[in-house]
């Protein structure tokens, strides 16, 4: 299937994207559009490939060696595997969180301030409104504003995986890609994020991999199926939900299976 | 038979306690009877003047400026390549047939009994390259020492950070190398500088090695192609030959004394580091 007729231009979009590692396929022929300005979401069963293809989309997965891929991904229109290209400016444009909240073991402003750093921001006055902007819009500063200089790892875990929003958001991407980052956060927490991300779609694209439906159905403007490595559909959350064009879908979002 | 778990308990913790206390008793008991019989002697004309007649009296500021040379310069080289050589086998290659091969030569290595290194350094450094028996060949003979034990802990301090920390990094722009310095070596140093201090502990308390490499001159070294003393040899010396025990004694008091003062530094340095870091 191929994106949908739209008049925008995708910020990303796969086409024909296949990974195997060591061998054994992962994705097959994956063809995804991402918007400006959306938040979409990914579910599927266990081992389905969302977590690899959003680890495709910032090259996260070179760091596997049986790592292999065919088909193209582009940012921008842009093909990001295309030799030349600085993958760390890829990932600071396209800022991934991981299921798991996973502060460093400094102090809150020193997370914060490490991928501006890295970007060869210096400046004292520039990193600390980073850090205020983005802990800002992490919906975290209120909490945090007091104690930045202590070890990030004395916030508690719903605070911790929203630090570790603002530290992605403190690198200004223009993609925000999450891997089930409310996995083991309480339902507070997760509102919290959740509202963060809907703030945060005017400025951004948003891929959300996640393993709750409701959390995609409340949170996300197109949701995409993925079984066994194959995206089986993607379209408006709303449709997918009520009236899903595969079976396999239907299947799943009624817990048949997964 | 068998016994009540409880009564299993009471009696592992009774023996782990009898084994901890062995072991501290056996180390205190030669401790103490080294420093009760060196500290009497130990002045400030033995610590500051140079040995007379063989070392039979005056001091053995020589041998300390020896010691701190030839133990010194030997880390000073052995940390540098020992860890680059950890950060290569962990974060630069893929497990392999090379990487088995590196390890298991600084396994062999570090097996090696010390005589063999000094046999070595005298042979290669000393004759070979023509150093003779001096500073620098005492010290690059203990530079090879101390290397397995440099790079093997520098390796597991390293495989210790947890590796979502690298993909953190990763995450938010970094190249490998920034990872490895600004991410990694952080979390890794108070490992990293335990194997330092255990290598430079194991090379001032080195006496077969150097004996066949620094030699045994007691005259203050005026370079490193100079042959030096060292306390651990100048003890070894003094009550082999029958010179003087009390000078013996007196001088590994001394390399105790240092040898304890140095660690407790470093473990405060370290203590500090990791608060700062936490």
């Amino acid at each position: 299937m191929n994106c949908p007729a739209t008049p925008v231009e995708p910020r990303i979009e796969t086409r024909d994207l296949c990974v195997s590692f060591a061998g054994k396929p992962a994705l097959k022929e994956v063809n995804l559009c991402v918007y400006p300005c959306e938040r979409l979401a990914i579910i599927g069963p266990a081992s389905s490939g969302k977590t690899t293809f959003l680890r495709c989309l910032n090259r996260l997965n070179d760091l596997t060696h049986s790592f292999s891929h065919a088909g193209q991904v582009l940012f921008d229109g842009r093909e990001i595997y295309a030799p030349g290209v600085d993958v760390s400016d890829l990932r600071r444009r396209i800022g991934m969180v991981y299921a798991t909240p996973m502060p460093l073991p400094w102090s809150i402003y020193d997370n914060l301030a490490y991928g501006p750093k890295l970007a060869g921001i210096r400046n004292r006055v520039m990193l600390d409104e980073r850090v205020e902007t983005s802990l800002r819009s992490a919906a975290l500063w209120e909490e945090v504003k007091d104690r930045l200089r202590e070890p990030a790892h004395n916030l508690s875990g719903g605070q911790q995986q929203r630090m570790c929003l603002a530290r992605v958001l403190a690198l200004r991407p223009e993609a925000l890609i999450l891997d089930e980052p409310c996995s083991g956060l309480d339902p507070i927490s997760t509102g919290k994020i959740e509202d963060a991300l809907a703030e945060l779609k005017s400025r951004h694209s948003i891929v959300l991999v996640t393993n709750n439906t409701k959390q995609a159905a409340r949170s996300s403007d197109r949701t995409a199926f993925f079984l066994m490595g194959e995206l089986i559909e993607v379209g408006a959350t709303e449709q997918v939900f009520t009236n899903p064009v595969d079976k396999r879908t239907n299947d799943y979002l009624i817990g048949q299976f997964g | 038979m068998r016994l009540h778990p409880a009564t299993t308990e009471r009696a592992v913790v009774t023996l782990l306690w009898a084994m901890a206390g062995i072991t501290i008793c056996a180390l205190a008991f030669i401790i103490i009877f080294i420093l009760a019989h060196g500290l009497p002697h130990i002045s400030r004309e033995f610590l500051a003047d140079s040995p007379r007649s063989m070392g039979r009296e005056g001091g053995i500021f020589p041998m300390i400026v020896g010691s701190a040379l030839v133990a010194g310069l030997a880390v000073l080289i052995a940390a540098p390549i020992g860890v680059a050589t950890a950060i290569y086998l962990t974060e630069y290659t893929r497990e392999g047939r090379l990487t088995a091969v590196i390890r298991f030569g600084a396994d062999c290595l570090a097996g090696i009994p010390s005589i063999i290194f000094g046999l070595f350094g005298f042979v290669f450094f000393a004759i070979v390259l023509g150093m003779g028996l001096s500073v620098i060949s005492g010290a690059l003979t203990l530079t090879l020492m101390v290397l397995p034990t440099i790079i093997r802990t520098s390796e597991e301090a390293i495989r210790a950070v947890p590796q979502a920390y690298r993909e953190v990094s990763y995450g938010v722009g970094s190249t490998r190398w920034q990872m490895v310095t600004r991410v990694v070596l952080r979390s890794a140093l108070p490992g990293i500088g335990t194997g330092i201090i255990l290598s430079l502990g194991r090379s001032i308390s080195e006496t077969a090695a150097v004996m066949l490499t620094a030699g045994s001159a007691l005259r203050m070294p005026q370079s490193l192609l100079d042959s030096s003393r060292t306390l651990a040899l100048h003890f070894y010396i003094l009550s082999r030959e029958g010179i003087s025990m009390t000078n013996a004694y007196a001088t590994a008091s001394v390399l105790i004394i240092a040898i304890l003062a140095l660690n407790l530094f470093a473990y405060w340095l370290m203590s500090r580091f990791v608060a700062r870091v936490r």
